[in-house]
């Protein structure tokens, strides 16, 4: 491992400066990825920007509409202990527990493991079904894209040089909705997802039909999947398990993995039908007591 | 516990603290990696990076001409070996192959293969001359299975290997089967055709990690006097000096190896790796050298334990297993050695079988050299067997502990080698598993089952001794040569205690390098608290014929007179003459000059473990996730020294049999690539995988050792995978005949995805 540089931008100007450099780049977080792969090999950079000392990176609040806006470096164990959030939004407590261990909840953060760009990453599928967007930054200004359309390959995203996730947006939540994540790894702990499922229901005014749906997996593709036909299935059925098969069988017919030490094809079809269910079954429940 | 005949001990069977402790949870212990020493400098090594490959050359001018390379060196630094065979205690190599394993010769056999290492001013700067280093390979194809090694047009790893049959002749033509093995017994026909039920199927295992948490490392000081001084994280610093005398052709009176702590070895630590390396670098270089590994050439360089090949067939009749005909092929990795013939003699040693056949085939495959790992060979081999048992059980219509117990074996059975067993507890331990809370318990509920399996071990013997010097204030230093991996410095300790009637805490042990005390025999077979337990019992007796003699002189009587009861010299007719083991150290130059015991043994009569398992499973068979809801292990300890640490002992092989049964392989690619090789892919359980285990210790003396100790640290890894497999079937209906029963072959073979 060679040299490396370490700039501690204070604001996101400095660290735009820093970004023209002409130096390669990588921004480190909680660095629970970053530092990893560094050392073992799998990627080399000439300087790591810290963005642990960027204000806007390090705050998240409730929009005026009620949405949620978290600064791309907050850590998830401050998240998970906002019980306002966890009242509100119980999806995104879901993944953010999930995410290793209390050492690394308590350094790492949504704007790495979206940043990481791993297609397996924990959080994505929950905030895609949450509908979530990314406010990008750079010396230009600034621009918002839904979360779903940021992956473009395995650690590869629409990023430009230059730019920068400043904050990850939840929007406020339709009512009579719920989403749950779920993943599926071999022992309890310690295992990176073989699949997982993020996915949202949202209920007609009667309860009796699914009036929206959104179905996110990850670890099936080179990036994280958002199945709109999963969803499109799911509208205008009545909530239950023969919606949920052919939600299912939509998310199955999406995922285009590969087989590896992690998982097999044909596990990771299977999975994807079998966790879609699961997560729909829980949403639902969700949705009904919200 | 289950207790048979036991005397009314003191300090055997209590639970003190280990002499160790404090250090090790103050992080103040010294492992390998902690040795700093002037001028030290470090060291990185170039591994194959090809499964298979002729070496065309290597040209190391280039990483030569840096300036900050001290050092480079290759196969070709080695001297040239005798042909000669090392035994290191939990197997046998040939000199030869091990100085073709530590630095590969005209061929690297396997991803990992050390090829060339080199010592620099810095860690980072010896990393970057690796770069420099020019290997001209020539790739070849690789060769990963037992079955693709044994077919005739596999590719071969030595052109000149023939196979060594049953008879002893070899083939006629080169194969990668080192060696075929035969035991036969009885009429295997006419069993087979008179029985009432047969069943017959084949495994397949895969190659698994001993999970050691230190990795290898090793340093090496070669002083101008031509003195060799080598620290190391081993399980036998006897073996390390040995072997290295073989491979570097040096007197072993000029080396001195220093084991340091030991974080963890489980047989893995036994081989060498990185010692010839750093010494040659050292040599060459002028300072001491000093190498580690990380976790992935853990996995891709060092020895884990075969995976293999198994086809089995067995026969009932009224309830009596009648025959049985097993075969089995398991990888040795790059060179011969694998464990099959442990396994081989193991698997049916809990049984009474009069028709057998069995055949064993040791076979090299282009993956590491397996080393030792946990009763060697025995849990594959269990695996096989005891699933067959399950069957027969059932197809008796029996409790299959039941089953077990009818068909047990006892005092005077013969194993398959012809050996009649001495005083067994097989049986005592079946009852303890049947009559446990657990086994009486009904086990309900949708997708959950119970499964039963038995394992045996040998457990060694081998050399052990120990010098005991008394300290004036009466405590007693034991110095001992067993490097203490599983606590053994407290059981030794306390076994000392015992035999001189002092408490515990007045003994220090201390593990001394191979200069400060006689040989000892690497921690392994499960050996140290019986074999190195008897020496310190012979120093205790030595120390006790001493005392005895000197107070006979200060009472001026005969030695017959007096006597030494709990820790205090009597005189036989008159009770005001006392001594209490401390006054008589507090007169040591009056009475004859400083105290010393010595111990020296070479143990025979191990005394052979079981163990029984009881686990029950819930499976789900949507995401194939088997849940380990409760597990109980009964095991013959003969003697529990230090019951919580025989506990330990028990839980510990039971969670590596659990990692085994349920995630743990070595995943290769096609091309021979371990894809998995760290802990983040290679599964092995963490505590939320894992309930708590119930351990029940029965106890049937050991004949073979004062104290009745038998050895208790390998045979609780040798049921968990058939006992999974068992209750797994149980739960699902479904015979799961290839390890690992990870998630992924659960949900493949119960939804037919393949
Ligand atoms: C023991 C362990 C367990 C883990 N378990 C899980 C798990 O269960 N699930 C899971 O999904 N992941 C897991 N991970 C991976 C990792 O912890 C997560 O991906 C985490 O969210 C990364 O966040 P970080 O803050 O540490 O990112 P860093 O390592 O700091 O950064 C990761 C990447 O994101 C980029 N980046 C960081 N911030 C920004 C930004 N503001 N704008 C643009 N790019 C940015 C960096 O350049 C870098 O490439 C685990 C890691 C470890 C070591």
């Amino acid at each position: 491992m060679k040299e490396i540089d370490y700039l501690a931008p204070a604001s996101l100007d400095e660290a735009y400066a820093a970004l023209q450099n002409g130096k390669t780049s990588a921004f480190l977080a909680g660095g629970t990825d970053i530092i990893v792969q560094l050392r073992e090999g799998r990627k080399q950079v000439d300087q790591l920007i810290d963005v642990k000392h960027i204000p806007e990176l390090m705050r998240y609040g409730w929009t005026d509409g009620g949405g949620l806006a978290i600064g791309a470096s907050v850590p998830f164990a401050e998240i998970y202990e906002d019980a306002e959030i966890a009242r509100r939004l119980p999806c995104l407590i879901d993944c953010a527990t999930l995410v290793g261990g209390i050492q690394i909840q308590s350094r790492a953060c949504f704007g790495g493991n979206i940043g990481n760009s791993g297609p397996a990453a924990d959080t994505v599928p929950a905030l895609i079904a949450l509908g979530a967007t990314l406010t990008l930054g750079s010396r230009e200004g600034t621009r918002e894209l839904p979360l779903e359309a940021f992956f473009t390959g395995p650690g590869q995203n629409v990023l430009a040089p230059g730019e920068l996730i400043v904050t990850v947006n939840v929007p406020p939540q339709p009512a009579r909705s719920g989403a749950f994540f779920h993943r599926f790894i071999p022992r309890n702990e310690m295992d990176i997802a073989v699949v997982n499922v993020g996915a949202r229901l949202e209920l007609d005014a009667a309860g009796e039909r699914i009036a929206g749906a959104r179905v996110s997996v990850g670890a099936v593709a080179p990036t994280p999947l958002f199945v709109e036909e999963a969803g499109a299935a799911l509208v205008g059925q009545a909530p239950g398990e023969e919606a949920f098969a052919r939600a299912a069988d939509a998310a199955a017919a999406a995922a285009r993995p590969i087989t590896d030490m992690r998982g097999s094809i044909a596990q990771r079809v299977h999975l994807t039908r079998v966790l879609t269910v699961r997560a729909l079954r829980r949403a639902l429940e969700r949705a009904r007591e919200a | 516990m289950t207790t048979i005949e036991k005397p009314a001990y003191k300090v055997i069977g209590t639970r003190p603290i280990r002499p160790d402790g404090v250090e090790k949870v103050t992080g103040k212990a010294l492992y390998g990696a902690d040795v700093h020493l002037p001028d030290l400098v470090h060291g990185a090594v170039l591994r194959s990076p090809h499964a298979h490959a002729r070496i065309r050359s290597i040209d190391t001018s280039a990483a030569e001409a840096l300036p900050s390379v001290l050092a480079v060196v290759t196969h070709a630094d080695l001297p040239a070996v005798a042909d000669t065979v090392i035994d290191t205690g939990e197997g046998v190599t040939r000199a030869s192959d091990m100085s073709l394993n530590v630095l590969a010769g005209d061929k690297a056999l396997y991803r990992g293969h050390a090829v060339a290492a080199v010592a620099a001013t810095s860690a980072h700067e010896a990393l970057a001359a690796l770069d420099a280093i020019a290997v001209d390979y020539e790739p070849l194809p690789p060769v990963l299975s037992v079955r693709d090694a044994m077919r005739a047009d596999a590719p071969l790893l030595d052109e000149n290997r023939r196979t060594k049959q049953p008879d002893g002749a070899l083939s006629d033509g080169p194969s990668n089967v080192a060696a075929h093995s035969r035991f036969e017994g009885g009429d295997l026909e006419a069993a087979f055709a008179d029985a009432d039920a047969v069943v017959e199927r084949e495994f397949d295992t895969k190659m698994v990690h001993q999970g050691y948490i230190e990795p290898h490392n090793g340093t090496a000081n070669w002083n101008p006097d031509g003195t060799l001084t080598v620290w190391t994280s081993t399980q036998g610093a006897f073996a390390v000096r040995a072997m290295l005398a073989e491979l570097l052709r040096l007197p072993v009176s000029r080396i001195r190896v220093v084991p340091m702590e030991i974080g963890g070895g489980f047989g893995g630590k036994i081989g060498i790796y990185l010692e010839p390396l750093a010494a040659l670098l050292s040599r060459e270089c002028g300072r001491p050298v000093q190498l580690t590994m990380d976790r992935t050439d853990v996995f891709q360089a060092t020895g884990p334990t075969s995976g293999g090949h198994m086809k089995g067939r067995l026969a009932v009749k009224d309830g009596v297993i009648t025959a049985a005909e097993v075969s089995l092929a398991f990888e040795a990795g790059a060179f011969p050695g694998s464990p099959v013939m442990a396994g081989a003699m193991c698997m049916l040693s809990p049984y009474d079988v009069a028709n057998f056949r069995v055949d064993a085939y040791d076979v090299v495959v282009n993956k590491p050299k397996v080393a030792a790992y946990r009763a060697p060979g025995a849990p594959n081999a269990a695996f096989c067997v005891e699933q067959l048992i399950d069957e027969l059980a059932r197809e008796a219509n029996a409790d299959p502990l039941a089953f077990r117990l009818r068909n047990s074996a006892r005092e005077g059975t013969r194993m398959i080698t012809g050996v009649a067993h001495p005083r067994i507890g097989h049986e005592e331990t079946i009852g303890a598993a049947r009559d446990s809370d657990h086994y009486q318990s009904p086990i309900e509920g949708p997708n959950r089952g119970r499964g039963v399996a038995s394992g045996f071990w040998f457990n060694a013997g081998m050399q052990s001794s120990v010098v005991a010097s008394v300290n004036p204030d009466g405590t007693v230093n034991l110095i001992e040569g067993s490097t203490d991996i599983g606590g053994t410095r407290a059981s030794l300790a306390m076994q000392l205690a015992e035999t001189l009637g002092i408490p515990y805490d007045d003994v220090r042990p201390t593990v001394a390098d191979t200069d400060s005390v006689g040989h000892n025999d690497v921690t392994g077979g499960s050996r140290t608290a019986y074999a190195s337990g008897q020496a310190v019992y012979e120093a205790g007796l030595d120390i006790q014929r001493q005392l005895v003699e000197r107070a006979a002189r200060l009472w001026e009587c005969e030695a017959e007179d007096v006597s030494f009861v709990d820790g205090e010299l009597r005189h036989a007719s008159d009770a005001d003459r006392r001594l209490t083991f401390a006054e008589l150290a507090g007169k040591q130059m009056e009475t004859g000059g400083p105290l010393q015991g010595r111990g020296s043994v070479v143990a025979r009569s191990p005394g052979a473990a079981y163990g029984v398992h009881v686990v029950d499973v819930e499976v789900d068979p949507d995401t194939g996730k088997v849940d380990i809801l409760r597990y109980t292990i009964a095991q013959d300890a003969g003697t529990a020294v230090h019951p919580a640490y025989v506990e330990g002992q028990m839980q510990g092989g039971v969670v590596q049999g659990i990692g085994w049964a349920l995630n743990e392989e070595y995943y290769y690619n096609e091309d021979g690539r371990m894809e998995n090789a760290s802990f983040l892919d290679y599964r092995m359980p963490t505590s939320l995988d894992l309930p708590m285990i119930d351990t029940i210790i029965v106890e049937v003396p050991n004949p073979g050792h004062p104290y009745g100790v038998r050895g208790v640290g390998e045979v609780p890894i040798v049921p968990p995978l058939a006992a999974i497999a068992n209750a797994i079937h149980d739960a699902t209906g479904h015979r799961f005949t290839e390890l690992p029963i990870s998630p992924r072959r659960v949900v493949e073979e119960l939804h037919h995805l393949r």
